[in-house]
């Protein structure tokens, strides 16, 4: 099997394996127990939240461990609507951001909140000037992606967060993507609110973040224990936090390395696909995107005859999202690019990269999709 | 022995796709099972019927051990399919959009899709048989005359066939519940589906009313006594007897008519009236699965709906392309809009759409 859907799970890296192996068996106790036991895990606890926080700049009581990206994402913009409910109903977020915002975003709508839904241009690219002209006198809070899940194009999240930050709006980003190929410090993103999820950097799945700025408030939205700062009850998942933990640290260590390796097999995937003759365009502005991620264009085929094609011949790569009875639907991102009379919305396909990718896989999967090319086009 | 031979089995989520897809893994064959989403009724929570299907087909491939994948042809369902069926019912007709959805979405747009993932075959549940003797293929009734499926299949041709397998076709219902059970497999005891697909478990008035807006209008004998009104002509079939709502003395009353142009539904009393009775018919939209056996004229026995007996007719082509079909015997409440199709023993020809209808030399105004 050709792995190419990183951007939708990544393998565990065997550091990660290792060190919650190391744990996993014998620190079983539940960090808020006053026994030996107890403190054992909260001690594991503690290493795992000050690595985690050290990894993006922020400080310990900063940091709420949740059970992934999609839970972040519901804390911080549920949290911080309800937090400022009395000062205003109106939330701006962009019609690109993953569904873990958006659907959340239409439950607050069905609560009484307005929301508004910027465009993104053809290129995936946001309009600061529209942004502008977007914020009301009731705007309490603001939510848009660091780097988009399908096309890897990057917001200029320290740009838009000034312009929140002037007027004392709670600007929250889901970092799901960002955090692996960039680096993130959040003392100079001008960010309150920021969602990292540990499955997508070869960490353990169930675990996640969100970094909390301590200067705002937000309310809970899971009620029991003390845990998280009193922000997320539930007993702390010990391993997964110091696996999670652990896969930050690698990546602050090995970011430079891996983006090397990945800009590599990015360029040899586009330059082979070139040599070959098989047509193609890029979705996403080139110059504002990550290299990991790929939304590329086939103009002769449609995505699902090629999704099923590449996985039968053991390559997996992904498009869009499928409805509950599995046929793929268009991409809200591209419909949000190009609208829905484009033929892009049905003909293009993900492809996310990792550095443990190779060369000669690369080179395979080019050419399956030449061969799609001599006898679909 | 099969293997490296790929065959994309179209599955519904039901049990009869379920068996088919685990005998073709038991033969050896490289089997895919795609689940079609034809139908859109997805409401405010995203759910939509097929939701539950879906999770069925993905259950029963993973039980059997083959890769699954879903394919959306929605907007062909709905040129291609749904709208024919509302254009029949403007007309006063009964259309057949299982025969339609055979005809323009399984074995065409699937077919398609299916060759496009490299497929040798397609399969799907049907109870029907394909035989190549000699370099001609044919199709075949199904073995469990019960559950035969060759009526919906009539519109397919023989260059299609030669693409496809009916696993069950050899096989009686009861055996293909048992094998379902046998295997384990998740679908093994799922009741069967009724009705029209898109329209599922729904009131089928309620349906139409969406789509179509009804006309209501008198309902008269065909001397003219009015008798009532009707609550739309789409509404009501040749022969209905129920849902009138003409009560009193005598015999019950049936459909006899539609006039389209007056808005008028023609009733009579009695199941045996002679409105209800026709010698022959014109169909049109004929299909021939093997068009160079026939002779212009020629006798073979033909099904007007389906589940009915085979009744002998002499089929004679005409130089428009249509054909006129004259029944041994007289046939009752034959429908405008359904399929005619035609047998040769258990071979079956092909069929077409029944247009106009005769009682010896007079047109029944049956949709007039």
């Amino acid at each position: 099997m050709i792995y190419l859907d990183h951007a939708a799970t990544t393998p565990m890296n065997d550091r990660v394996i290792h060190k919650m192996n190391q744990i996993e068996k014998n620190v079983y106790g539940n960090p808020s127990s006053i026994h030996q036991k107890g403190r054992e895990a909260k001690f594991y606890l503690d290493e795992a939240r000050l690595k985690l926080a050290q990894s993006i700049g922020a400080s310990r009581d900063e940091i709420i461990l949740t059970s992934g990206g999609t839970e972040a994402n519901n804390l911080a913009i549920i949290g911080a609507a309800f937090a400022k409910q009395e000062l205003g109903k109106h939330i701006i977020t962009t019609k690109q951001e993953h569904h873990a915002v958006l659907n959340v975003m239409a439950f607050l709508e069905s609560l009484g909140f307005s929301i508004t839904y910027l465009n993104v241009d053809q290129e995936g690219m946001m309009d600061l000037k529209e942004l502008r002209e977007a914020i009301r006198e009731d705007t309490i809070l603001a939510s848009i992606m660091y780097v988009n899940n399908e096309t890897g194009v990057v917001q200029a999240i320290k740009d838009i967060g000034q312009l929140f930050k002037e007027k004392n709006i709670i600007f929250h980003t889901d970092a799901v993507q960002a955090f692996g190929p960039l680096p993130i410090d959040v003392t100079a993103l001008n960010v309150d609110l920021l969602s990292m999820s540990s499955h997508k950097i070869e960490g353990p799945k169930g675990i996640g973040l969100l970094y909390k700025n301590k200067d705002i408030q937000i309310k809970p939205i899971i009620f029991g224990g003390n845990q998280e700062h009193q922000l997320r009850a539930g007993t702390e998942n010990v391993t997964s936090a110091l696996g999670f933990a652990e896969a930050a640290q690698r990546i602050k260590e090995e970011r430079a390395v891996d983006n090397q390796m990945i800009e590599h097999l990015h360029n040899l995937f586009l330059s082979t696909l070139e040599d070959q003759g098989v047509p193609y365009e890029i979705n996403g502005n080139v110059d504002n995107k990550v290299n990991n991620i790929i939304n590329v264009y086939f103009p002769w085929v449609k995505n699902d005859i090629l999704l099923t094609n590449l996985d039968l011949k053991q390559i997996a790569v992904s498009s869009g999202s499928a409805c509950t009875a599995g046929a793929i639907e268009p991409s809200h991102v591209l419909l949000a690019m190009f609208g829905d009379q484009d033929e892009r919305i049905l003909r293009s396909i993900r492809i996310s990269f990792s550095h443990l990718n190779t060369e000669e896989e690369i080179k395979k999967t080019v050419h399956a999709l030449c061969e799609l090319y001599e006898k679909l086009k | 022995m099969n293997k490296g031979t790929r065959v994309v089995v179209g599955m519904s989520g039901g049990v009869d796709s379920s068996v088919t897809a685990l005998l073709l893994k038991e033969q050896g064959y490289d089997v895919i099972g795609v689940f079609m989403k034809n139908w859109d009724d997805t409401d405010e929570t995203g759910y939509c019927t097929a939701t539950e299907d879906y999770k069925d087909v993905v259950e029963v491939c993973n039980q059997i051990g083959i890769p699954y994948y879903s394919v959306n042809f929605e907007k062909e369902y709905w040129d291609k399919v749904f709208t024919y069926f509302l254009d029949e019912y403007k007309k006063g007709r009964t259309p057949n959009p299982d025969v339609m959805c055979n005809k323009e979405i399984k074995f065409k747009m699937f077919l398609d899709y299916a060759l496009s993932i490299g497929a040798d075959f397609v399969a799907t549940g049907h109870y029907a048989q394909v035989r190549t003797v000699d370099g001609k293929t044919e199709m075949l009734r199904g073995v469990d005359h019960n559950k035969d499926q060759t009526y919906f299949l009539n519109q397919l041709t023989s260059d299609v066939l030669a693409k496809i397998m009916f696993p069950l076709g050899h096989l009686q219902k009861d055996q293909v519940r048992e094998i379902a059970e046998k295997a384990n497999l998740a679908t093994a005891k799922k009741k069967d589906s009724t009705g029209i697909c898109f329209i599922g478990e729904r009131n089928f008035k309620e349906f139409l009313s969406e789509y179509l807006p009804a006309q209501p209008g008198e309902m008269q004998t065909l001397s003219g006594e009015v008798k009532g009104k009707h609550d739309g002509l789409m509404y009501h079939t040749i022969g209905q007897r129920h849902g009138l709502g003409i009560g009193g003395e005598g015999a019950p009353w049936f459909v006899v008519g539609k006039n389209l142009k007056d808005n008028i539904l023609y009733v009579e009393q009695g199941s045996d009236h002679e409105a209800l009775y026709s010698s022959s018919l014109i169909a049109t939209d004929l299909n021939w699965i093997n068009e160079a056996d026939l002779t212009d004229s020629f006798t073979c026995t033909a099904k007007f709906r389906y589940r009915q007996k085979d009744s002998g007719v002499t089929v004679t082509l005409q130089e428009d392309g249509q054909a006129l079909i004259t029944f041994d015997h007289k046939q009752r409440a034959i429908t405008p809009g359904q399929a005619v199709v035609f047998y040769d023993g258990d071979v079956c020809l092909g069929g077409g759409t029944i247009d106009k209808i005769y009682s010896e030399e007079k047109q029944l105004q049956y949709v007039g």
